[in-house]
């Protein structure tokens, strides 16, 4: 009997571990396989000419490699989702964490939880109908098509991570720091603002990056409303592509270097989401120093 | 001697669950009320409803009146953040701010719209002085608060307390999680302090409040045993419940 069960024990261990071991060799598998497609590209086209040159002709009888404007777009289609998602997303994690009671809780929660699970490609066709039209008919735009519309998609897709991440990390602070600060006569306001967004502010700021990841890796929703024209973008109503948009728009025709280079274009993409990552692990790590 | 503070059949609710029943006391002004009672019997329910910190608890409901200063702060137009200005708490588990030692005291007046520097340096020092911790942290006042010991920031958070300047200091179990140094050091200061403060505090440890307080209120179950003088509670109960209780028969 006993050692029925100590059998048992083991193979459930052996069964885990070869389960982690999967996943990290796949991500193994997954950077060597990059890697080694993308590198090829730099034989016939130098570092610097694809990292930092503004012209993309992969097709033409003198073939152009520069990626310059697909990294400005992504970077530039990122940060602009942020600037509306982030305060949003504090302010509505602020009021589940603090402020939201009973059935309006209730209802706002699933509703996030479905916001969460709904397909990019979902988002995409309601940018495409529902916000270009409002862009265009609201500025300049020829299309409603381009960095501010993807910006504002990428912004709700990426909502519920940061206002998920920012009630978590609140309800996380011990509640006598709360009661500490209510006691000298705070406001209930002046406690969230001085006392807890500060002690939750790691674990929010790791939400934030979390949820730059998510954006900047983001592919089908954008390529549906970012207008992908591969042209370095001049503002925030202009047409943008980004490095996603780039593999993806590639991959169905290209041959040769141009083949090759949608790897590089990943190798680029990896890098950017590794650091993001790292970045997250430093706070979340801080986080729970800071905690301990 | 007058009387600070007075409880009048005050009843408090948990959801359905009745955790006070007709408090009736009155609180005078500069002395040490200690209450005492078996775990569960509400003393930490009851010295939370004074500066109503039970209100933070969605599932409370309190009938009832408490009078401070002529007025009933259960009244509905009654301005809790004053109250919670005049009446300041100290709690069992020290709770200093993640900030520096001098940032936690300025933390209340500064809330309060104390924003001159030179003033602020003064009303820290004085509150450290006043909690018997100036001497320790002198030359760390700008350190993290979360470097002090135990018993240090207990007395931290008594000198965030006083430096709102209040009349009355609530304390529930400030020296239970502290070793007995720092427990007589608390005690010491309680005693220095009523001349300018009127005390509450909640205490599991009977020697202590005989020490220290002038009146004793024993809570059982919700309901107030008994309530007198401490030389009468100790030496003289009514009640034979309190006889058994102090005397440590339960408990
Ligand atoms: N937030 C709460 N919700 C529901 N019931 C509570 C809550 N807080 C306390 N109670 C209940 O109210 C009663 C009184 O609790 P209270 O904490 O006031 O006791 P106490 O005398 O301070 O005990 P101790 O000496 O252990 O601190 C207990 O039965 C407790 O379970
Ligand atoms: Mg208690």
């Amino acid at each position: 009997m006993n050692k029925v069960r100590l059998m048992g024990e083991r193979v459930m261990e052996r069964f885990l571990m070869i389960c982690a071991l999967i996943s990290i060799i796949s991500v193994l598998f997954m950077t060597v396989f990059i890697f080694k497609e993308g590198l090829p590209l730099f034989k016939h086209v130098g570092v610097a000419d694809f990292l930092f040159g503004s012209q993309w002709d992969p097709q033409g009888d003198n073939p152009l490699f520069g990626i310059l404007p697909f990294i400005v777009g992504s970077i530039m289609v990122t940060a602009f989702s942020m600037v509306i998602a982030v305060p949003i997303g504090l302010a509505v994690g602020i009021f589940m964490a603090e402020f939201a009671k009973g059935r309006i809780a209730d209802v706002l929660r699933s509703v996030i939880e479905l916001l969460a699970g709904i397909p990019s490609v979902i988002y995409g066709l309601f940018g495409y109908i529902a916000i270009a039209p409002v862009v265009r008919s609201l500025t300049s735009s020829n299309t409603g098509l381009g960095i501010l519309t993807g910006a504002i998609v990428l912004a709700i897709m990426v909502l519920p991570t940061i206002i998920n991440i920012t009630e978590v990390s609140l309800r996380a602070v011990p509640s006598h720091l709360k009661e500490g600060s209510m006691g000298v006569g705070a406001s209930h306001w002046q406690t969230i603002v001085k006392i807890l967004v500060p002690a939750a502010s790691s674990g929010i700021t790791a939400g934030v990056i979390l949820a730059m990841g998510r954006s900047i890796g983001e592919t089908m929703a954008v390529l549906m409303v970012a207008g992908n024209s591969p042209t370095m973008p001049r503002g925030l109503l202009s047409s943008a592509r980004t490095l996603t948009m780039n593999i993806a728009t590639g991959i169905s025709y290209a041959s040769g270097d141009h083949w090759i280079s949608l790897f590089t274009t990943g190798m680029v993409l990896f890098v950017f989401i590794l650091v993001l990552n790292i970045v997250v692990q430093v706070f979340l790590k801080r986080s729970i120093e800071k905690d301990s | 001697m007058a009387t600070m503070i007075e409880v009048r059949k005050l009843d408090l609710h948990y959801g359905d669950f009745k955790a006070l029943h007709g408090i009736d006391m009155e609180i005078e002004e500069n002395e040490v009320t200690a209450l005492i009672g078996p775990s569960g019997c509400g003393k930490s329910t009851f010295i939370r409803t004074i500066n109503r910190m039970n209100d933070l608890i969605d599932s409370v409901r309190i009938d009832g009146e408490i009078y401070y200063g002529g007025e009933n702060i259960y009244d509905d137009r009654y301005d809790v953040i004053e109250l919670r200005k005049r009446i300041g708490m100290v709690f069992q588990k020290p709770n200093p701010f993640p900030m520096s030692i001098y940032d936690n005291i300025a933390y209340g007046p500064r809330i309060h719209g104390k924003k001159n520097k030179a003033e602020l340096d003064i009303l820290v020092e004085k509150s450290l002085h006043h909690a018997a911790l100036w001497d320790e942290v002198k030359d760390r006042i700008h350190s993290p608060a979360m470097g002090l010991s135990g018993g240090q920031q207990q007395r931290l958070c008594l000198a965030r307390t006083l430096a709102v300047e209040p009349d009355v200091v609530l304390m529930d179990e400030p020296t239970s999680a502290l070793d007995p140094v720092s427990t007589a050091k608390i005690e010491d200061l309680v005693h220095e302090l009523k001349k300018d403060y009127t005390i509450v505090i909640v205490t599991h440890n009977m020697q202590q409040a005989g020490r220290i307080s002038d009146r004793t209120a024993f809570f059982l179950n919700g309901y107030i045993e008994e309530f007198g003088t401490t030389d009468q509670i100790f030496f003289n109960p009514v009640s034979s419940k309190t006889e058994a209780y102090i005397s440590g028969k339960f408990g």
